[in-house]
């Protein structure tokens, strides 16, 4: 019996989802090691780069898929003792497994993917509403005010821009992880801060990571699940 | 000449105003254009402030849109003939203020191009999605309905009886509009100042407020008398309105101040204390009969949901960061070419409405049908 | 003049405008469209007669598959698996200057695919 490719992956598909194991992406950025360098920034400027991130110097509109924000900003005030007060913390989508900025776009240009749980983001349908960004409890999503290009020294040919008038945001590198990599940030670290896998395979080196030492996420009681684990 | 045409002409303060208008039409469209050109950078939002005026003025227009229920209410459905010769007003008025919210929408949208998707690829998660059906079927409703009415008052008969079915329905629909636009805003978790239970009752009482205030203002503008007791009635609903909304908006500040959690406090900045005391003021003078109150609640309530509301979620920041919003020139244009083409529309539909009702009285009266040679219709060709 | 004549001369002169295309091309036959086609024998990923009327559609299918199913490999006809990719697939044997601009000016198309896809052969 003949199959087409296309079936073949569509039948495997379905028995995955009805035998296999979704995966739960997560990261665990280990602060400690992290601030080993506190000027450090080689994670944005990868991820910048690999993604032809525009850098706009007007911080009203600056586009940022990853940066660093002092500790009291990230977790608040009330949670910033004197020894981690003013230390800077990298902070970007946290691919929460409830997603708030999924529930409410209005065309479906961003949803959490059903394999992996990567929160996606789909430029060609999105309408800039914006409402996504109102939604989402971290500040994670930047908005394109006006054409990325002028703004952009070098473009990287492998991947696109995008234009005025759509929003964009970290994407855990899925481009990355489709050729079985890693994130670009990750993969970039110094310290090796920064670990990332599948957190519901008990063998994965961030799971392992998360059993043996206690983590701590942004605003978790909001309930979206971020993914993204804090260590100290 | 038909109704229309001799609604259309007018004195020469009405041709100013015509002209007036079409003008900041024309300039807002230009402003428009250049801002689809080159984005939404030349508005004063920002990555932290991702919504403006052009949201708290759409939040504002659903509301005064939603307030046709409060004439709407008391003649259909408890057959309240005081307000008789404002309904029509109401529905009118909400068609208007439909069409200016929903342009607020369509110039807030970075990329309008792509304003079917919403349609194309629906989102029942989203509230977005629904509020936009909920509002474009509101539109249809008031449309058929107005047309049919003002069609059947040109010609002398009373409006068919399925005019009444539909505005019936459209009692929970215009509650529902304004509820879905609470929701908007008061679902997200991450958006403390929003995120209350009173959002939609807010929004409600401020509504209702809003909307009474402004008919009374046309209608004194428009030189109309829609009946001493519509009057007194509307102006007490608008009262009473108010009252709840200031009531609410107070129950606010204790929750936020009493609790102690700095996060909800640090959303009370000068402006939402100014506009909350010119809001008290109004309501003051609404208490005290004067004459201006309804310009005054009408005005503090522009101020309160239609400018501060939105901006004040996003400052400050989930980060804690301040990033202070101020409109720019062109988004100023662009609001205020908005209002025009709402005030455009008021302008033409109320003297249409005014002219099919002033023909009509002049007549046999408004029970039953006159005979074909006495039609407002038949009147207006005869003297042409 | 006469109204009859008025009304002729507008006839007249309304045909003459909306026929300009084609005896304008009646007149001068239009510059000829010449592509640069890829050097070397290879094999598009489908039949040329294809292409021609839909690669449009082709490429949108492969922007759903690759954004939003995940899905980033095939099998062109020449056996190879390769990516579902214009800028890694087509634009590995196409100029987008030779080929794919120059045909679309000819038609007079603006696909918006350039506002965001990146010509690997000039970046900026």
């Amino acid at each position: 019996m003949k199959i087409t490719r296309k079936a073949f992956l569509a039948l495997l598909a379905v028995v995955t989802r009805a035998f296999g194991r979704p995966r739960r992406m997560a990261m665990a950025i280990d602060l400690a090691k992290c601030w080993k360098d506190r000027g450090c920034t080689r994670c944005a400027q990868a991820c910048h780069a690999a993604h032809n991130v525009p850098r706009i110097p007007d911080p009203r509109r600056e586009i940022k898929w990853i940066w660093k924000d002092r500790f009291e900003n990230a977790f608040g005030r009330e949670s910033a003792g004197p020894a981690v007060a003013g230390a800077p913390v990298p902070l970007l989508c946290n691919h929460c497994e409830h997603p708030a900025c999924v529930k409410v776009c209005p065309t479906g240009a961003t949803w959490k993917r059903d394999g992996d749980g990567l929160v996606m983001m789909d430029e060609h349908r999105c309408i800039g509403c914006r409402y996504c960004m109102a939604a989402c409890p971290y500040g994670a999503r930047s908005f394109n005010w006006s054409d990325p290009r002028p703004f952009l020294r070098t473009i990287d040919p492998a991947y696109p821009t995008r234009t005025r008038g759509v929003v964009e945001k970290c994407t855990f590198c899925a481009e990355r992880l489709a050729r079985g990599g890693r994130p670009a940030c990750v993969e970039v670290c110094p310290p090796k801060a920064m670990v990332f896998g599948d957190a519901a395979d008990p063998s994965s080196a961030v799971a392992q990571l998360l059993q043996a030492r206690h983590a701590f996420r942004r605003k978790p009681e909001l309930g979206a699940g971020p993914n993204v684990f804090y260590l100290l | 000449m038909t109704v229309l045409a001799k609604a259309m002409s007018g004195s020469r303060a009405y041709r100013w105003w015509m002209a007036a208008l079409a003008a900041a039409i024309v300039a807002g469209v230009l402003l428009w254009l250049r801002q689809w050109n080159r984005g939404l950078v030349l508005t004063g939002m920002s990555r932290d402030v991702a919504w403006g005026l052009y949201v708290g003025q759409f939040t504002f227009f659903v509301g005064v849109a939603a307030s046709a229920v409060t004439v709407v209410l008391p003649y259909y459905l408890h057959a309240w003939k005081a307000f008789g010769r404002v309904v029509i007003l109401g529905e009118l008025l909400a068609i208007a203020s439909i069409v200016v919210s929903l342009l607020f929408i369509v110039v807030d949208m970075g990329r309008p191009d792509r304003l079917l998707n919403v349609l194309l690829y629906p989102s029942p998660s989203s509230l977005m999605f629904w509020d936009m059906l909920a509002l474009m079927g509101y539109l249809a409703l008031n449309g058929i309905v107005a047309r049919a009415v003002l069609a059947a008052e040109i010609d002398g008969a009373p409006p068919a009886t399925w005019t009444r079915a539909i505005m019936l329905i459209s009692i929970p629909w215009a509650v529902s509009i304004h509820t879905l636009t609470a929701f908007l805003y008061a679902g997200l978790a991450g958006r403390p100042f929003w995120l209350t239970a009173a959002m939609a009752p807010r929004f409600l009482a401020s509504a209702f407020a809003a909307g009474p205030a402004l008919l009374i203002l046309l209608c004194r503008a428009f030189r109309y008398d829609a009946g001493e007791e519509a009057l007194r009635k509307l102006s007490l609903v608008m009262t009473y309105a108010m009252t709840a909304n200031v009531f609410l908006a107070l129950m606010e500040v204790f929750t936020a101040f009493y609790s102690g959690i700095p996060e909800h406090a640090a959303h009370y900045s000068p402006w939402t204390w100014l506009s909350g005391g010119f809001a008290l003021a109004a309501l003051a003078m609404a208490l005290g009969r004067s004459r201006y109150a309804p310009a005054a609640v009408f005005a503090s309530l522009a101020i309160d949901k239609g400018v501060v509301l939105i901006p004040a979620g996003f400052i400050p920041s989930p980060a804690g960061a301040v990033t202070p919003y101020l409109p720019t020139a062109v988004e100023l244009g662009i609001v205020l070419a908005i209002w025009s083409v709402g005030a455009l529309l008021v302008t033409v539909l109320f003297r249409i409405a005014i002219a099919a009702r002033a023909a009509e009285s002049s007549l046999t009266g408004f029970d039953g049908p006159s005979t074909l040679h006495s039609t407002p219709r038949a009147v207006a060709e005869r003297e042409m | 003049m006469s109204e009859r004549a008025i009304i002729a001369a507008g006839i007249a002169l309304f045909l003459a405008g909306a026929g300009f295309p084609f005896w304008r091309n009646a007149v001068e036959l239009p510059r000829p469209l010449e592509l640069r086609l890829p050097q070397g024998q290879r094999e598009c990923v489908r039949p040329v007669a294809y292409m021609r009327t839909s690669h449009g559609d082709l490429l949108e299918d492969w922007r759903d598959r690759v954004v939003r199913s995940g899905e980033r490999f095939f099998t062109a006809p020449d056996g190879r698996v390769r990516e579902l990719s214009l800028v890694r697939t087509c634009l590995d044997c196409h100029e987008k200057a030779g080929f794919c601009d120059r045909c679309h000016q000819y038609v007079a198309v603006a696909p918006d695919c350039w506002n965001c896809h990146v010509d690997p052969r000039s970046p900026r």
